[in-house]
């Protein structure tokens, strides 16, 4: 009995044998990749086997295994929590790729389709006296500007009364019941459906020119009422960055206040205020339905904003894809094109804008 | 003491302030001014010669179960995006990916209607195929499966990739604004990265989410072109999403028809489209009021 207790004892006093470990095991750093390999192999083979290959598939389910073998094995080794950081790791960055595929499909199958008929054709010609025996020229001329002519008009419009708002919220208006209230709207104007914009654009008209109106114009009023909240928004979070001492300084010198915005604040915001109103036209350059009510469609070329239909990129887009001639090939041609041609001017736009804010930002040290 | 020119100046900046509120007053104005014909006419008169209620329905049925399967499939998603975007990408990738996310809402909405018929129709048949032979017993896939896949269902996933990027620009503002000082706490008591999302970001998050989920809401309601090219719109109500023959929502079915509608015909349609404005004003709002509460409460502006 006393022996025992002595061995006991002794046996407590010595010392452990090896370094204690305060921190738990953990994976190696190359295990996620190693399991991702296994994964991907494992669903590769099981889906040859079973002869049911397809890549949508086999994505899916290599993503699955991944996530539940990373969770098991991490759950054995490094414990609950640890695992369950891994598995919503791999569930996130999962979500980003699946986010990614619609805008590479989009571009790749826009640009395979559209690419037929790419040509100098579709830049030069309209789709006048198109169609039987010579069904294969003829192109987008008139709905290229048609497009620039009515988004021109409309950005003309809507860039004062957006930007002078914005000077009114900003330096004029601060907490003022006028102010809140047209930022309340201005907010919900953002979210107005495009085609709402366009009825409303024939109401007015109809009341005027009676119900058969179409015209251009119609058009680009349809698109400011689109275009001025994201005008007003933009340029009012850019005048609000700009620092107070710049204004003080100015009141300071005696400057008018006036003079002070035209010569102070907006020179400091330039960048910005044009970078947004860039991104306004590239979200309206593409809208679809306030154009179908209010502009219609035409086959020949019409500058003339001011009488009668005219033909736009999205518009004809749409019409050579839902309503072809026949044979209906070179109709569906002409419209991937058209989207094409769409996507690129909306790139371009949004490249021009992200160029613009950082190229011409103001230095700050 | 003002100048002439500070006064002129000071003038017109209201004058643009005032404007636009009497053109967002001019559209409800003109809206129902064009559509009280249709409001008031004999119903034998109007196309389906019912009430005006009757042949709306059906249109307002679609852009709801529309709207509600491209919610339902976006939200999630789009937190998850904001998420990797925020915490999980690389500091130096983020703001390029960020944009990438955001080229996502550039795309025009006549470019996506394309793409999803040509693309996304045929890709879905076989799920489609799938969850009418496993899931049928559902009345939502009780089928028969649509062989050119216009169906509700794909028109649903379209416009979640419509609204995914808006969603997630708002989660992405507010998952940034998120306290530093939270943050670090918690990862200074031993959590996981998950577990200081869990605790710190999400919560401040919430209502961010909640807010942008509605914007989006509001553009599901309104997109017009995707929904006109996908669908072959009819007028029946039906909750089975992956057969031909499912109601169109009110957008697509005023770009549809109104080209060629004359008379009461028009007024019908703009009376359709008062309903929509009504419905997005009241989402919109709602959103805008979650965003401005909160704005109030965390100091960052």
């Amino acid at each position: 009995m006393t022996i025992d207790t002595e061995r006991a004892q002794q046996e407590k006093v010595e010392p452990p044998t090896g370094p204690v470990s305060l921190v738990r095991a953990e994976l190696p750093r190359w295990a996620p990749y190693g399991i991702l390999v296994g994964s991907l192999v494992v669903v590769g083979v099981l889906l040859a086997v079973t002869g049911g290959f397809s890549i949508g598939l086999f994505v899916f389910l290599s993503a699955v295994l991944f996530g539940l073998v990373t969770y098991l094995i991490s759950r054995l080794v490094e414990g609950a929590r640890k695992a369950t950081d891994r598995l919503v790791t791999i569930v996130v960055t999962v979500a980003f790729l699946i986010a990614l595929i619609p805008l590479i499909s989009v571009v790749i199958t826009v640009v395979t389709n559209g690419v037929a008929r790419f040509d100098s054709a579709f830049f030069t010609e309209s789709m006048r006296g198109v169609g039987g025996a010579n069904d294969l020229a003829g192109g987008g001329y008139h709905a290229i500007m048609g497009t620039l002519i009515i988004t021109a008009l409309a950005a003309v419009m809507s860039i004062p009364v957006g930007v002078l708002t914005a000077v009114y919220l900003v330096e004029y208006g601060s907490k003022s019941r006028l102010a809140r209230a047209v930022t309340f709207f201005v907010d919900v104007m953002t979210g107005i459906p495009s085609i709402v914009a366009g009825l409303f654009a024939f109401a007015l008209f109809a009341l005027f020119f009676g119900p058969s109106i179409r015209l251009g114009f119609a058009g680009s009023v349809a698109l400011s009422v689109l275009m001025i909240p994201v005008v007003v928004r933009s340029t009012e979070e850019m005048l609000k960055i700009v620092p107070n001492e710049l204004r003080e300084a100015a009141f300071a010198l005696g400057t008018p206040k006036w003079r002070t915005i035209l010569k102070i604040v907006i020179p400091t915001s330039i960048a910005g205020i044009a970078s947004g109103i860039t991104l306004a036209i590239a979200r309206v350059i593409g809208e679809t339905a306030p154009l179908l009510i209010a502009v219609g469609i035409t086959t020949g070329v019409n500058f003339n904003p001011f009488a009668n239909r005219m033909a736009t990129l999205p518009v004809f887009a749409y019409y050579s894809y839902a309503a072809p001639g026949v044979p209906r090939e070179p109709y569906l041609d002409r419209a991937w094109t058209a989207a094409l041609v769409l996507i690129i001017i909306v790139l371009v736009l949004n490249l021009v804008a992200r160029l613009v804010a950082r190229v011409f930002a103001p230095k700050t040290r | 003491m003002q100048q002439p020119g500070d006064r002129i100046f000071a003038a017109s900046a209201k004058g643009a302030g005032i404007l636009i509120l009497v053109v967002l007053a001019g559209v409800a104005a003109f809206l129902v001014i064009q559509a009280i014909p249709a409001l008031v006419a004999n119903p034998a008169d109007l196309p389906g010669g019912r009430n005006i209620a009757v042949y709306v329905a059906p249109f307002i049925f679609g852009t709801v179960i529309s709207s509600a399967i491209a919610l339902i499939i976006a939200t999630p998603l789009a937190i998850a995006v904001a998420l990797f975007i925020t915490h999980y990408a690389p500091r130096r990738l983020a703001q390029g990916l960020g944009y990438l996310i955001d080229l996502l809402a550039a795309v025009p909405s006549i470019v996506y209607g394309l793409w999803g018929l040509a693309v996304l129709a045929p890709a879905m048949l076989g799920l489609s195929t799938w969850l009418n032979t496993y899931l049928g017993w559902i009345p939502l896939f009780a089928g028969p499966v649509s062989v050119t896949g216009r169906t509700m269902l794909v028109v649903g996933v379209t416009l979640a990739v419509m609204i995914l990027p808006i969603i997630t620009a708002v989660s992405r503002e507010v998952f940034l604004q998120t306290p530093k000082l939270h943050e670090e706490a918690a990862l200074a008591l031993g959590a996981t990265r998950w577990e200081m999302i869990r605790m710190s970001v999400l919560p401040f998050g919430r209502s961010g989410i909640i807010s942008g989920a509605m914007l989006g809401l509001g553009r599901a309601l309104g997109e017009t072109m995707a929904v006109a090219i996908i669908l072959s719109g009819s007028s029946i109500i039906t909750f089975n999403l992956i057969s031909s023959g499912n109601p169109s929502s009110i957008a697509a079915n005023i770009a549809l028809n109104f080209p060629d509608s004359t008379g009461l015909a028009v007024n019908t349609l703009i009376a359709s489209g008062l309903v929509l404005f009504v419905i997005t004003l009241l989402v919109n709002s709602l959103a805008r009021y979650i965003i401005n509460r909160r704005r109030e409460f965390s100091g960052a502006n």
